[in-house]
């Protein structure tokens, strides 16, 4: 790749670090004693967590009739939880893989905390399948494992298998792409080390990596084949999961745009959950100088753009809707936005495809409180979008003596519950644990993108700052 | 590159020069399309057209049941001639997406600030040339040969008194109706070629007097029409082409043609840079630029697969009458006579170009770029020729000589438009802020 940078491209490090300013900074929380705000976080997550597995238990040891669901919503909570928790992680992959292709070297600072995000927000999806299942203990079922019942297989015609596929296969490869990426890290750490015991840990994950040219080399091999095949995995997941409706024949489900149109969705919802934690990471690591206001930027121009194609996907199926001249789906439509789910499909609306216009003022979206309640307010909605299709959907049968409403019960309300509180937990055990910004990588663009770099310092960068260290 | 050190933007001012001989050849070229399409429309009986006909009685009964009301009013009024508009019309369709692509590639170059292409970015944005010439055209064709083309705009067909009245597409008067119709039509057309009009000039301007100022004036024009193509890519899916068969309907439609549309555009990026370099121009363009264009035309012809399948899929899936006719239709309709174009689409626009763009050096050899080129060029033309002709000439199309001449025709008008184009501004846009690290790419 060219070092020559363009005197226009912005700053992506900011504060003139030097190389071992990035490594004191990184390494400064994994390496210190857990702080008091971490302790409490993560103690009011283990509580969250607890009180969420009780509820699961509850709803494991019961069944799922605990569950709000019935005869005519048959699905509500538990398979919105779940497309809205994949949809989320779809954030990480696309930052490392579809960002990686594309060159985009400020994706560097976010991707380790995006990729973690995704693999735990991908486990909580999973949790919502499990629960699904009744009889958890059960679902190696789900896979096509050869077996003494007889006729016991799974369906290759159901979309659901093809999920569960797409989704184990999406887990393992981000699963290995985040793995792979930590190891350098891991390996500074260890040199770094002070204690027997860390250097043991990292020293055994770091797999003796040695930063010789050729280990170098080969990551740089394994980085780029395997964002060649996460990038029509990332694609792959959420497309499949939108089959999961749009193969049926509900009004409402059954429409073309569904894949392309949910993916989108995906993105957006999980680049808004990427900053909803970095907003917070960054204040409470110090990490400023690395995800500056022009990383927080582009993480609102990505969210804004996809929030526009879904915006779009949503206008298109309201006027097919009208023009396929189909009355089902033509009520099916009018009835989401003036029935009884009125709300919810205005919720929807007003989150998903009309706040974030707001980015199209450079205040707005440079504005770190604004950027913070946007990324809140996205997430809110794509949670009502799934509400919209799901339960909109089914609560209008065909007979109209069917027709019937979804009322959560707490045990709905409680497993939703869970799923934040292992999130949560997972991803504060990572930011103590494991450097939550790529040092390696951080470092290889810092040449072209750090105030620290001297065709900046021509233009008037903070060569004080420099000399200062 | 150590070949590119000496290399200082400000002492490369490149100049296409449209020299006489290309010029005569080009307007060759339009003669023999011309005289083609000739033959095709006074002998109707010549090539694959007497085929046609020799299943149409079976097409007929056939057709009756696959396409309603619309096979059997052809019948009763075909005219040979309507062989040649609806040809304008899918040339019409398929060279302006071209056109239109080449402004979509400069503007989201600039929304996101891609250092790389600028250094080949004075090849597409000359294509939108070209809508000077479709543009009229097309609304020519919608005025007065319309009914045509479109089976909603069928004498009677939303007149309940009328013995040709389908309640179906009289439902969709609102949207389907010649003034609305024509004012979408006018309202897009004038948006992209407005856009393209002031974001040529701000570029050419960027060459005299320099500066980064048109640099950020032309991010807010690309932006700018990046919306309007988010929104105008649907509309004329939905109504140049979706209308057609008025009945059917599919969401995915829009990003279905969209994504036709882009990959074409990327191939005839491609194969302009590749010939102008084979006549010696753009010496700064390697093999580095070629890869990453090349990473585009493999990228976009999956993307294209995989909005074709979904659609294909969840049809099929769902295997609701309404939807499945226009695939039935295509594959066993019309006496099967639109089965070959349905597979050409998926070898031409997917394994072709999957299996020759897959290494790195083949996106860096010319002739792999070329070959690749040349068949998603033709299987996209295929694709919207299975898009355009089942609904508007049925039983009566073909590849003939009309449709040969037709795209002759249009493609050494491109050409030429485009040429003529280029010479307006040097190849390589001297002042822009991202040149030097274009000039320096290497992966």
């Amino acid at each position: 790749m060219s070092h020559v940078v363009s005197p226009i491209r912005e700053v992506l490090v900011t504060g003139g670090k030097s190389y071992h300013d990035v490594t004191q900074d990184i390494c400064k929380q994994v390496e210190g004693e857990p702080t008091k705000e971490w302790k409490i976080a993560f103690a009011v997550s283990c509580v969250v967590f607890a009180y969420g597995a009780y509820c699961l238990g509850y709803t494991w040891w019961q069944g799922i009739g605990v569950w709000g669901l019935n005869k005519t919503v048959g699905w509500a909570w538990d398979i919105t939880n779940f497309v809205w928790w994949v949809g989320i992680g779809h954030a990480g992959t696309l930052i490392s893989a579809v960002l990686l292709l594309f060159r985009q070297k400020w994706r560097t600072s976010i991707n380790r905390a995006a990729e973690a995000m995704t693999i735990f927000a991908v486990l909580c999806a999973a949790s919502f399948i499990l629960a699904h299942m009744g009889r958890p203990w059960l679902a190696h079922w789900a896979l096509p494992l050869p077996n003494a019942f007889g006729s016991l297989w799974v369906n290759f015609n159901s979309p659901l298998v093809w999920d569960v596929f797409a989704i184990s296969t999406y887990l393992s490869v981000s699963l290995v792409f985040w793995y792979l990426g930590l190891v350098p890290d891991l390996a500074t750490i260890r040199d770094r080390a002070t204690t027997k015991a860390s250097k043991f840990w990292y020293g055994l994950f770091s797999m003796g990596w040695n930063g010789s040219a050729k280990t170098w080399a080969r990551y740089e091999y394994v980085s780029l084949i395997l964002a060649g095949i996460s990038t029509p995995l990332v694609l792959s997941v959420h497309t499949i999961v939108s089959m999961d409706f749009a193969t049926s024949v509900i009004p409402g489900w059954h429409t073309t745009i569904f894949p392309p149109y949910f993916v989108a969705g995906a993105i957006f919802s999980g680049f808004a959950m990427v900053q909803t934690l970095l907003l917070v990471t960054r204040v409470v690591f110090n990490l400023e100088d690395y995800i500056t206001i022009e990383h927080i930027e582009m993480m609102n121009i990505v969210v804004t753009v996809t929030g526009s194609i879904v915006g779009i996907a949503y206008l298109t199926e309201f006027f097919i809707a009208w023009y396929s001249g189909v009355e089902y789906e033509s009520y099916c439509f009018v009835n989401r936005a003036t029935g009884p789910y009125w709300w919810a499909y205005w919720m929807m609306m007003s989150c998903n495809v009309i706040s974030p216009q707001v980015f199209w003022s450079k205040k707005m979206r440079t504005s770190i409180l604004a950027s913070f309640i946007l990324s809140i307010v996205v997430n809110v909605g794509m949670w009502f979008e799934r509400f919209v299709i799901i339960v909109s959907s089914l609560h209008r049968d065909y007979i109209p003596s069917s027709w019937a409403m979804f009322s959560p019960t707490m045990y709905d309300i409680g497993d939703y519950i869970f799923s934040f509180g292992l999130f949560f937990t997972l991803f504060f055990l990572f930011a103590k644990f494991l450097p939550v910004i790529n040092m390696a990588e951080v470092k290889s663009v810092m040449k072209g993108v750090s105030s620290n770099y001297p065709h900046k310092k021509k233009a008037g960068g903070d060569k004080e700052g420099v000399s200062a260290h | 590159m150590a070949g590119h050190s000496h290399f200082s933007p400000a002492n490369v001012e490149e100049h296409f020069e449209f020299t006489s001989d290309t010029r005569k050849k080009l307007m060759v070229a339009m003669v023999v399309g011309a005289v083609l399409l000739g033959i095709g429309v006074l002998f109707p009986g010549g090539g694959e057209h007497e085929a046609a006909h020799a299943v149409a009685g079976h097409a007929a009964e056939h057709g009756a049941e696959l396409t309603g009301g619309a096979v059997s009013h052809h019948e009763t009024s075909w005219n040979p001639l309507n062989r040649l508009w609806v040809n304008l019309w899918l040339n019409g369709v398929y060279f302006s997406g071209i056109a239109v692509i080449g402004m979509f590639f400069v503007a989201l170059q600039y929304l996101t600030k891609s250092g790389w292409s600028s250094v080949v970015k004075r090849v597409p944005e000359a294509f939108p040339r070209f809508l000077f010439f479709t543009a009229p055209l097309m609304i020519l064709l919608f005025i007065f040969k319309g009914d045509v083309i479109f089976h909603w705009m069928h004498h009677g067909i939303m007149d309940p008194a009328n013995e040709h009245y389908d309640k179906i597409i009289a439902g969709k008067k609102g949207y389907l109706n010649f003034n609305f119709f024509l004012i979408r039509m006018v309202l897009i057309f004038g948006a992209w070629i407005t856009l393209w009009t002031v974001m040529r000039k701000k570029s050419i301007e960027e060459d005299l007097i320099g500066g980064n100022e048109n640099f950020f004036k032309m991010v807010r024009i690309g932006t700018g029409f990046i919306v309007a193509m988010g929104i105008s890519a649907s509309l004329s899916a939905w109504d140049w082409v979706m209308s057609i068969d008025t009945h059917w309907f599919s969401t995915m439609f829009g990003w279905y043609m969209f994504a036709s549309w882009h990959v074409s555009g990327i191939a005839t990026i491609i194969l302009t840079i590749v010939l102008l370099k084979e006549q010696g121009y753009m010496k700064y363009v390697n093999e580095n630029h070629l890869h990453d264009l090349g990473k585009l035309m493999f990228a976009f012809s999956i993307f294209w697969t995989y909005v074709w399948f979904a659609q294909f899929l969840l049809i099929y899936y769902a295997n609701m009458a309404e939807e499945t006719i226009y695939f039935l239709e295509r594959w066993e309709g019309h006496g099967g006579i639109y089965k070959a174009s349905e597979i050409l689409n998926i070898f031409l626009n997917f394994f072709f170009p999957f299996l020759i763009m897959m290494t790195r050096d083949a996106k860096r050899t010319t002739i792999f770029l070329k070959i690749c080129c040349a068949f998603v060029l033709v299987g996209h033309y295929f694709d919207f020729y299975q898009m355009i002709m089942p609904g508007t000439v049925g039983p009566h199309g073909g590849f003939g000589f009309i449709e040969f001449g037709t795209l002759i025709l249009f493609a050494s008008g491109f050409i030429y438009a485009v040429a003529t184009e280029l010479t307006k501004a040097s190849l390589v846009a001297k002042n822009h802020p991202f040149l030097e690290e274009a000039l320096h790419h290497d992966i």
